[in-house]
C-alpha cells in the first residue's frame, strides 16, 4: 500500500510508503509512474494490444515525465515515485482508490482519467482485486446518480438528451419531458447570480456552509424568491428557507434501496418511527405533486422500485425479492436470471470486448491549482475531513468526541517558527477572497509550506469564506483543495469585520 | 501512528539511546521530508520488542517516564494507548515517578514467606528509609523470607539465588532430573558435556524426529506445568503442521506460589534445557525458540543468557547446528511481574508485545500459538524429562514412577519442615515419605497446601496420599506444579488464607467477569469473616462464587482461585485457634 497525499494522514500511517507530494500535482506524478512503467518494461502488452487504443500517442506524451520532472514539480524523491511504479505495476493485483483528494480540484477530471492510464497500462482492471475505486463518502451517492440526480441523465444513466430513452419516460409519467439538459450544482449557482434562476428545492444538502466562497453563496440564496429546503435537520441553508420540509431519516427511518460504491443494490427498511411531523421523501414528493396537480397516485417503495425497473434497463433484474435472496446485486443485471456485475470492466477481458469499443488511453498533462501562491498569500491551503465529523458537521456535531479540537489551523513547525506564532496562538487566516480568525496547531510531520483544516463546525469558523470557487468545467466539482492564505498575527485588541 | 495522542512528552538522552539501541529496525524509516516507508506489516513484525523496550525504559530512569512510553511506542508504531495498557499490565513497571531514587524492594508477603518472618523483614527495610514493596510469591520458598531488589541502571538481584554450594536442593546419584545439579559449573559448557550433556542432542539426530517423538509418547511423559498433557502428543501436533514458521517455547514463568523447580533448573543446569528445546526444534520442524523468564528471576536469567552464548560460540545454536543440517535460534524474554503470564495463551500475548490477558482455547497453542503459529510449549522440567528418555530409553525411564504416571517429579518442600528444598521422587511416593526425605515437621503438622496457591489443603490424614497423578485425581486434588508447603500449628491459616484469596484478587487480569468479580468477592468475604467461625450464608456465598469462577473463567487462574479457599473451609482451618 502506497499512500499518496500532502499530509501524512492516519490512513498513510497504515501504509508500505508515504509519498507527500504538493496539492495539485497528481497528474505530473500519474504521468512519471507511467513513463517508469514503460522504461522499465512492466506494462502489460498483450492486453494494452487487444483491449485498449492511444497507448503510441500516449506513451509519447507521458516520455516528458521523467523521474526527475516529476520529483521538482511534486517535490517527492524519484526513487520513491520509481518504488511505487515497481509495486504497481509488478503485483499480481492492484487497485488504486482514491476519493476528494483527486476530484475537488479545477482539473478533477483529468487527475481521475491520468490514473485510469495507469490501470490500462497494467491491466489492472476488470480483474478480481484490481480496479479504479473512488471511495464515496455517503452510503448512497452512486445510487442518486443511478435514480438520475444528475443534470443531463435519467434513472439509469439514459440520456436527457436522447429522444428514445425520454419518450420511454414521457410515456411512463404521462407527462412530456424537457429534452434540455439541467444545471450542475455550481452552474446552479452562476444563474442565479444572473437572476436565470429565481427559485430552489434543496433536498438533503446544506449548501449555505458546504459551498466554497460561502459568503457568496449565501447571499445567492437569500436573494432568492422561493427557497424549499427538505431536510432532516434545521440546517443553515434551511433557516434561509421559505418552506422547510421535514424528512425522515433515510437509513434507519425509511423504506427503499440504496446503491454503495461497487454498485450495490441493497434494500432499508426502518427500524425505527420518525419524529412526528416527519415524512419519507418519496411521500413528501408525491403529495407536492398531487398538490401541483399531477394526480400521482400514492405508492409503495416497492412499487416506485418496480416503476423505475420497468424504465432502467441495468436495475431491471433487481425485485426486491433477488435483493432478499442475494443481499444485494450489483448492476448491470438486467433481467430475473442475471447474477448482476461484479466487475463492471470485465468485457475488457472478453475475446471480443463484450461489444464494446477499445479503452482510450487519455492524454492528460500537469497544470497545477487554478490560484497559484503569491507573496501575498504563499501559503497552500487544503481542506478535509476530521475522523469525528461530518461534513458541514449537521449530522455530527451533536455527539461529544474526546478527540474534537474544533477548526484549528494545521501549519509546519517551520512556517510556525518564521511566522513567529505559536500552539493554540488566535491568528488572522487570509484567502484573497475573505479571512478569518483562527487558532493555531503545528504539527510535526506537516510539510513546510502548506496549511490544512476541516470544515466542520461553520457556525464558529467559516472556513469556506476563504476557499477558492474555481472549478473542473467538466465535473462541475470546485476547487476545495487548493487555496492559497495568507496567517497574520493578531495585534492586541485587534477583531476582524 | 494514527491514534499515538499520549501527550507531548518527550524522552530524555537516556530514553532515546535505550529505545534506539533496542529498536536498531524501526518499522517506520523516514527515507526523505517527503517518502516514508513502513506499515501495518513491519510494525506487527517488531510489536515484540514492546516488552524489552519498557525493561529498559524502566531500568535506565527507574520508572516508565511518559517521554519515554510514547517514544517507545511510536518507535515500534504502537499506538500510545495500547503500550500504556502493556506497560499498566505488570508489577515490575512504575508509571509514576519514585518519590524518592534508590532500589526497590520487593518482598514476598505469600504463604511460606509470611509464616517465617517477612512482616517483619519489610518493618526493618522500612525502618531504614528503603521502598518496600509488598510482593506475590518470588520463587524462593525454600529460603524465607524472600526478597528481590530492583535498582536503577542494573539488572535486578534476587537475594536468594542458589549458588553452586547451596544445599537446597537433594542431588544423588539415583537423581535424573537433578543428577548434574551441583556437580558442575552450570556456565560451563565443557562441565556439561562431560555429565553426558549433548548425548541425547546426537541420539536425537540419528533417531529422527519421529522416532522420538514416539518414544515421549511410548515413555508416558505429560507436561509438568500442572496440566499433565501428553508431551508425545503435543509435540506430534505441531510435527504434523508442514507449513512454517513453528516455534517451541519453554515457559519458565513460574509464578505459583510454593514453586521454585525451574528457577532452580535454570539456575543449575541451563545447558539441559537448551539441549532439550533444541532436541523438540529438530523434531518438531520448528526453527525457533523463546524462553521466557519471569522478571523476578535475574540470576536465572543471566545464567541462562550465558548458556545460550556459549552454546551460540559452539554452533549449537544458530544455523547448521553442530554439523547438521537444523536451523535453531533462542530468544529468552523476560517477564514482568505478572503471575497470569504463566498461563501459557497469555505468555505468548506478553511476548508479543500484548497485555498478558489469556486466549480463549481452542485453537489450542499446537495450531495457534506464538504469533498465531503451530507452537511447542513446555515446562522447563517436562523438557528435562525427554533428555533422560533420550539418554537412558523408555524402559529404564518407566521404571521410577507408577505405571499411570511414569518418571518422577520435582517436589519443592517448604514451609515448616527441616530441610526446605528441592527434591526429587518417583511418582507414588508418598506425602509422608517425602516430608520425612525433608527431615520432618517442624512442630506439629496443621496442614499442607499442595500444587500451589491454585492447588488444597490436605490435612494430616493424607500423609499417606501417594504423589501420582491418579491418586491425585481420586482424591479431588492435583499436583500442580508440585509445590508441597508445610504448615505447623503454629501457622495463622486464615491469614494464609485471605492472604491466598488476595494474590488472586491482585493477579487476576481483570479479562473475563466471573474472575474479574469473583476473585474481589471471595477476598471480601474472607475479610468479613476474619477469624471467626464462618456463618452459613457467607460459606454458601463462598460456593457459589467458588461454582462460578470454576465454571465460567476463561482461564485457569479463575478456574482455581477458589479451591485452596475451599479445601480450607472444608478443613475447618479458618477459625481454628493456633497454639
Amino acid at each position: 500500500m502506497h499512500a499518496v497525499d500532502p499530509r501524512r494522514t492516519a490512513s498513510a500511517k497504515f501504509a508500505d510508503a508515504w509519498l507527500g507530494l504538493d496539492v495539485g500535482t497528481d497528474i505530473a506524478l500519474a504521468n512519471a509512474v507511467a513513463r517508469e512503467i514503460i522504461a522499465s518494461d512492466l506494462h502489460n502488452k498483450d492486453f494494452i494490444a487487444h483491449s485498449t487504443n492511444g497507448f503510441e500517442d500516449f506513451a509519447a506524451h507521458v516520455d516528458s515525465y521523467t523521474l526527475e520532472k516529476a520529483s521538482s514539480i511534486t517535490g517527492v524523491p524519484a526513487k520513491a515515485i520509481q518504488a511505487l511504479a515497481h509495486d504497481y505495476a509488478s503485483a499480481s493485483s492492484a487497485q488504486i482508490l482514491w476519493t476528494l483528494g483527486i476530484t475537488e480540484h479545477h482539473n478533477g477530471v483529468d487527475n481521475v482519467l491520468s490514473l485510469c492510464n495507469l490501470a490500462l497500462l497494467t491491466g489492472h482492471v476488470g480483474r478480481w482485486g484490481s480496479g479504479l475505486v473512488p471511495l464515496r463518502g455517503q452510503n448512497n451517492v452512486q445510487g442518486g446518480g443511478d435514480m438520475g440526480a444528475l443534470p443531463n441523465k435519467l434513472p439509469g444513466f439514459q440520456d436527457v438528451a436522447d429522444d428514445t430513452a425520454r419518450q420511454k419516460f414521457s410515456n411512463a409519467y404521462g407527462v412530456p419531458l424537457n429534452p434540455k439538459p439541467g444545471l450542475h450544482l455550481t452552474l446552479m449557482f452562476e444563474a442565479m447570480a444572473k437572476g436565470e434562476i429565481k427559485g430552489l428545492y434543496v433536498i438533503g444538502e446544506n449548501p449555505a456552509d458546504s459551498e466554497a466562497d460561502v459568503s457568496h453563496t449565501r447571499k445567492l440564496l437569500a436573494a432568492l424568491d422561493v427557497l424549499v429546503v427538505q431536510d432532516i435537520f434545521l440546517t443553515r441553508t434551511a433557516e434561509l428557507a421559505d418552506v422547510v420540509l421535514p424528512a425522515t431519516v433515510g437509513w434507519a427511518e425509511s423504506e427503499g434501496t440504496v446503491t454503495s460504491s461497487e454498485r450495490r443494490v441493497q434494500r432499508v427498511r426502518p427500524a425505527v418511527q420518525g419524529p412526528a411531523g416527519t415524512r419519507h421523501d418519496h411521500t413528501i414528493i408525491g403529495d407536492l405533486a398531487r398538490r401541483l396537480g399531477a394526480g400521482w397516485s400514492s405508492q409503495t417503495p416497492e412499487a416506485l422500485w418496480d416503476e423505475l425497473r420497468s424504465l432502467s434497463p441495468m436495475h431491471a433484474g433487481m425485485t426486491y425479492e433477488r435483493l432478499d435472496e442475494n443481499q444485494g446485486l450489483q448492476w448491470p443485471c438486467p433481467d430475473l436470471e442475471h447474477p448482476g456485475t461484479p466487475f463492471l470492466h470485465g468485457w475488457l477481458w472478453e475475446d471480443d470486448l463484450g461489444g464494446n469499443g477499445r479503452a482510450p488511453f487519455s492524454i492528460t498533462d500537469h497544470q497545477g491549482p487554478k490560484e497559484q501562491l503569491t507573496d501575498d498569500f504563499p501559503i497552500r491551503l487544503t481542506t478535509g475531513r476530521a475522523l469525528d465529523s461530518y461534513n458541514t458537521g449537521v449530522q455530527s456535531r451533536g455527539y461529544r468526541s474526546p478527540i474534537r479540537t474544533g477548526e484549528r489551523l494545521q501549519i509546519s513547525q517551520r512556517d510556525a517558527t518564521s511566522l513567529g506564532v505559536t500552539q493554540g496562538e488566535l491568528v488572522r487566516v487570509s484567502s484573497p477572497r475573505g479571512s478569518v480568525e483562527m487558532e493555531i496547531d503545528i504539527k510535526l510531520d506537516q510539510t513546510a509550506g502548506l496549511a490544512f483544516t476541516t470544515f466542520h463546525f461553520p457556525e464558529l469558523i467559516d472556513l469556506n469564506l476563504l476557499t477558492n470557487d474555481e472549478w473542473d468545467p467538466k465535473s462541475g466539482t470546485a476547487e476545495f483543495k487548493a487555496a492559497s492564505i495568507r496567517i497574520d498575527k493578531l495585534t492586541t485588541g485587534y477583531r476582524h469585520g | 501512528m494514527a491514534d499515538l495522542k499520549y501527550n507531548n512528552s518527550a524522552p530524555d538522552f537516556d530514553e532515546r539511546n535505550a529505545v534506539d539501541d533496542l529498536v536498531a529496525d524501526p518499522p517506520v524509516r523516514q527515507e526523505d521530508q517527503r517518502w516514508v516507508t513502513g506499515g501495518l506489516d513491519r510494525a506487527a513484525a517488531a510489536r515484540h520488542l514492546l516488552l524489552p523496550g519498557l525493561h529498559r525504559l524502566q531500568n535506565v530512569k527507574g520508572w516508565i517516564s511518559p517521554g519515554g512510553l510514547n517514544y517507545l511506542a511510536e518507535s515500534l508504531q504502537v499506538p500510545a494507548a495500547e503500550a500504556y495498557g502493556v506497560a499498566s499490565f505488570y508489577d515490575l513497571f512504575q508509571l509514576e515517578a519514585p518519590a524518592s531514587q534508590g532500589p526497590l524492594h520487593h518482598v514476598c508477603v505469600d504463604p511460606i514467606c509470611a509464616t517465617n518472618g517477612s512482616a517483619a523483614y519489610i518493618e526493618e527495610l522500612r525502618s531504614k528509609g528503603h521502598k518496600v514493596h509488598e510482593s506475590p510469591c518470588l520463587g524462593q520458598c525454600e529460603r524465607p523470607p524472600a526478597s528481590f531488589v530492583q535498582i536503577r541502571g542494573s539488572e535486578g538481584e534476587d537475594a536468594t539465588a542458589t549458588t553452586d554450594q547451596s544445599l537446597q536442593f537433594q542431588s544423588t546419584e539415583h537423581n535424573r532430573l537433578l543428577r548434574r545439579f551441583g556437580r558442575q559449573d552450570p556456565t560451563d559448557l565443557e562441565a556439561y558435556k562431560k555429565l553426558g550433556g549433548y548425548k541425547a542432542f546426537q541420539t536425537a539426530i540419528q533417531l529422527g524426529g519421529a522416532r522420538v517423538i514416539e518414544m515421549l509418547t511410548e515413555s508416558g511423559l505429560t507436561g509438568r506445568g500442572g496440566a499433565a498433557f501428553p508431551t508425545g502428543v503435543k509435540w506430534r501436533s505441531v510435527a504434523n503442521h508442514q507449513e512454517g514458521p513453528k516455534y517451541v517455547v519453554a515457559n519458565a514463568d513460574e509464578s505459583e506460589p510454593g514453586t521454585f523447580k525451574d528457577r532452580m533448573i535454570l539456575e543449575n543446569d541451563p545447558f539441559a534445557l537448551i539441549e532439550a528445546m533444541t532436541i523438540a526444534g529438530i523434531s518438531a520442524g520448528c526453527r525457533k525458540g523463546w524462553i521466557y523468564i519471569r522478571g523476578e528471576y535475574t540470576t536465572a536469567a543471566s545464567r541462562f543468557s550465558l548458556a545460550i552464548n556459549h552454546a551460540y560460540e559452539a554452533q549449537l545454536l544458530g544455523t547448521e547446528i553442530a554439523g547438521t543440517p537444523f536451523t535453531f535460534d533462542l530468544e529468552i524474554r523476560q517477564g514482568a511481574g505478572a503471575y497470569i503470564c504463566g498461563e501459557e495463551t497469555s505468555l505468548f500475548n506478553s511476548i508479543e508485545g500484548f497485555r498478558g490477558e489469556p486466549r480463549s482455547k481452542p485453537p489450542y497453542p499446537t495450531d495457534s500459538g506464538l504469533f498465531g503459529r503451530p507452537t511447542i510449549v513446555n515446562n522447563p522440567e517436562t523438557f528435562l524429562n525427554v533428555l533422560e528418555i533420550i539418554n537412558h530409553g523408555v524402559d529404564e525411564y518407566r521404571s521410577a514412577g507408577t505405571h499411570e504416571s511414569p518418571g518422577t517429579k520435582l517436589f519443592c518442600l517448604s514451609g515448616d519442615i527441616s530441610k526446605p528444598g528441592l527434591y526429587e521422587a518417583g511418582f507414588g511416593i508418598t506425602l509422608g515419605e517425602l516430608i520425612t526425605e525433608a527431615g520432618g515437621v517442624r512442630g506439629d503438622l496443621q496442614a499442607i497446601l499442595l500444587g500451589g496457591a491454585a492447588g488444597s489443603f490436605v490435612g494430616p490424614d493424607h500423609l499417606d496420599l501417594a504423589l501420582s497423578f491418579e491418586d491425585a485425581n481420586a482424591n479431588n486434588l492435583t499436583l500442580g506444579s508440585g509445590a508441597v508447603m508445610v504448615f505447623s500449628t503454629n501457622a495463622d491459616l486464615s491469614a494464609v488464607v485471605r492472604r491466598l484469596a488476595q494474590f488472586f484478587r491482585d493477579e487476576s487480569c481483570g479479562q473475563c467477569v466471573p474472575c474479574r468479580i469473583g476473585t474481589v468477592r471471595q477476598h471480601e468475604l474472607l475479610l468479613q469473616i476474619g477469624s471467626n467461625k464462618p456463618e452459613d450464608a457467607n460459606l454458601g456465598l463462598l460456593d457459589d462464587i467458588a461454582t462460578v469462577m470454576t465454571d465460567s473463567s476463561i482461564c485457569g487462574l479463575g478456574q482455581t482461585a477458589a479451591s485452596a479457599v475451599q479445601s480450607a473451609v472444608k478443613l475447618g482451618l479458618l477459625d481454628k485457634r493456633t497454639s
